[in-house]
């Protein structure tokens, strides 16, 4: 991944190169676009109810209550924002750490090896990424509920563990990141296939799943309809679908709004993922490169 | 999807030599073992109790219809039939085909354009607008439907405050004739620095001495554009193209979370998969839910299909 080098100087500039203030400006009406709403949200997670509706959006309000805001998300109804916020972080360990190891696995293994099937496998896993995920969760949900295993947290972590996109995105990127000797040589070795792939492969391989875990982990923290379905206790529900009930809580017969706690629990569920991508950034973005070289 | 066609030669010599990429003569020799089952067995496992089961199971629903009296009653192919008359669901069909006609053409362009304007080396500090551009991305889809939803709203959204300074209703995003283009914002708002990373990694590609022969030969910056870069990302553009049309498909989150604040415009069949939800979850109409979810998967999958003909026949020319 040497020659891609994204901190250092571009490579199709030449020296003679100049920045360009026209092409900058314009691309920060494209920034404004696309920070204008989550500048919004921090703004407004920092105001009381009252101050909501009566002071301008784009600026705080008369009070500064962001910390008041945020210990009453978490201690509303007993703490029910932490109690889905353990439930997200249960998914994603769960659903996203195994969706990430089972297309690593198979992924290497259509790379490396050539067995009966591959073909079909492969022709199979790439039509799957043309399936609408929603089109299957109502049979998933018809099915799993004979299976009895809906309202569990197993409903929600069996469907998450696979990913196609995944398995794609590795694969590609065991052709080359590696070597085939490598391998042979630790075959001369005696070393069994899954002990060169635990000690060897897979160090070769951990940009690509890096990349592979941060966009699995993206899906089953912002995964909303599966659960939507899935789950009627409140108890088991995650982040996206607990917030989306706390907001509907503002309409209705028995309207009880709390727009403030919907704000801040935004704000709240935006952070850890935010600061995942920020942090892993160097790690995802040349995996993703790698994943486009054979398109 | 494009890859299908080189499934035997992965090493297929691309232009990122550079890379090393192992060339078809050093590929893995054919060997017939079945040692690859134990590394794709256990996602193969997962992958027909999610995947293939439910599609089995729809199939099955699809062809039986619960009866007033006696049960289920096998009736062939008669749910697909009512699919075919079923003026709610073309309804819902021909929404989402107009919102993917004019959003994904939108959201591509201006991907594209920042993706072109990152690469260009013209653009100061191009890292920070690749990563601030890409954000929204790792924002749960539910927040940012909520956040846009409070910030479109006639309560004490933006919307409200740009009304109030002009004094009349000057901006409606739940009017009927804008709900379509307040989804399509919040959509394109979400995925467009997903694309434009897609379409700048794909521009990372390139090889550096295709730059430096068009810079000899005298291209300018648009030549070099729709000479050079252009035709490198039509690989990208396809799976783009497929990805954005499977999406707008099966819209759901945005128009079914928007729904307590427009209830009268954003009906239960507002969508196909809303309507297929609505008629699963409110109706309890298993089998015919079942039958609606299998139409517009057949759908997605003959348009994603021809797509992806008519982007690789276009790269063989």
């Amino acid at each position: 991944m040497s020659r891609i080098a994204y901190a250092g100087a571009p490579r199709n500039a030449s020296p003679r190169t100049r920045k360009s203030i026209t092409l900058t400006v314009l691309m920060s009406v494209f920034l404004i676009y696309t920070l204008v709403p989550l500048l919004w949200l921090v703004i407004n997670a920092s105001k009381t109810q009252a101050d909501l509706f009566t002071t301008f959006g784009l600026w705080f309000g008369d009070e500064f209550v962001l910390g008041q805001n945020i210990v009453e998300t978490l201690t509303y109804r007993d703490g029910i924002f932490v109690r889905w916020l353990g439930n997200t972080l249960l998914y994603v360990v769960l659903g996203a750490g195994g969706a990430t190891l089972l297309a690593t696995v198979a992924g290497y293994g259509l790379a490396k090896f050539r067995f009966p099937g591959r073909r079909a496998v492969f022709a199979i896993v790439l039509g799957a990424i043309a399936i609408p995920g929603t089109a299957l969760a109502v049979p998933t949900f018809l099915m799993f509920s004979q299976l009895g295993l809906t309202n569990t947290p197993w409903a929600i972590i069996i469907p998450s563990l696979i990913s196609p996109f995944g398995l794609y995105l590795i694969w590609v990127y065991a052709v080359d990141s590696v070597p085939t000797e490598l391998l042979e040589a630790a075959r001369m070795d005696g070393a069994g296939e899954f002990r060169t792939f635990f000690t060897i492969s897979i160090r070769l391989l951990a940009p690509g799943i890096v990349t592979v875990l941060l966009f699995t982990v993206v899906a089953t923290w912002n995964n909303y309809f599966l659960p939507l379905i899935m789950l009627s206790d409140p108890a088991w529900y995650p982040l996206t679908v607990g917030l989306d009930q706390w907001n509907d809580q503002a309409t209705g017969a028995a309207a009880d709004p709390i727009y403030n706690l919907v704000l801040t629990g935004s704000l709240l569920t935006i952070v850890p993922i935010v600061v995942a991508f920020l942090v892993l950034q160097r790690y995802w973005q040349s995996g993703l490169s790698a994943g486009s070289v054979k398109q | 999807m494009t890859t299908l066609s080189k499934l035997d030669a992965p090493a297929a010599p691309s232009p990122s030599k550079v890379h090393g990429a192992p060339t078809p003569g050093r590929k893995v020799k054919a060997r017939l073992d079945w040692r690859g089952w134990a590394f794709v067995g256990p996602f193969m496992a997962v992958f027909v109790l999610v995947f293939i089961a439910p599609i089995v199971y729809a199939v099955y629903l699809s062809l039986f219809r619960e009866q007033l009296m006696g049960g289920n009653a096998f009736v062939g192919l008669e749910n697909f039939g009512e699919v075919f008359t079923d003026t709610q669901f073309w309804e819902s069909f021909l929404r989402v085909l107009l919102f993917l006609v004019v959003q994904v053409p939108i959201m591509l362009l201006m991907a594209l354009a920042a993706a072109l304007a990152i690469d260009s080396a013209r653009l100061h500090v191009a890292g920070f607008f690749r990563i601030v551009i890409f954000l929204p991305y790792a924002v749960p889809g539910v927040v940012a439907v909520l956040m846009w939803g409070f910030i479109y709203g006639g309560n004490f959204g933006l919307a409200a405050n740009i009304n109030d300074l002009l004094g009349f209703e000057a901006i409606t995003p739940f009017a009927r004739e804008w709900i379509l283009a307040s989804i399509g914002n919040i959509v394109t708002w979400e995925f467009v620095g997903y694309n434009m990373l897609i379409f700048y990694a794909a521009l990372r590609t390139i090889p550096t001495e295709l730059y430096e022969a068009a810079e000899l030969d005298g291209a300018g910056p648009f030549r070099v554009i729709t000479g050079i870069k252009i035709p490198a990302l039509r690989g990208a553009i396809v799976i783009s193209t497929i990805f954005s049309i499977i999406g707008s498909f099966q819209l759901f989150n945005e128009p079914n979370i928007l729904k307590p604040l427009a209830p009268n415009i954003i009906t239960t069949f507002f969508t196909p998969n809303m309507y297929a939800y609505n008629l699963s979850f409110s109706g309890q109409q298993y089998n015919y839910s079942a039958t609606v979810a299998i139409v517009m998967g057949l759908i997605t999958a003959v348009i994603a299909y021809v797509v992806q003909l008519r982007g690789s026949r276009k790269e063989e020319r």
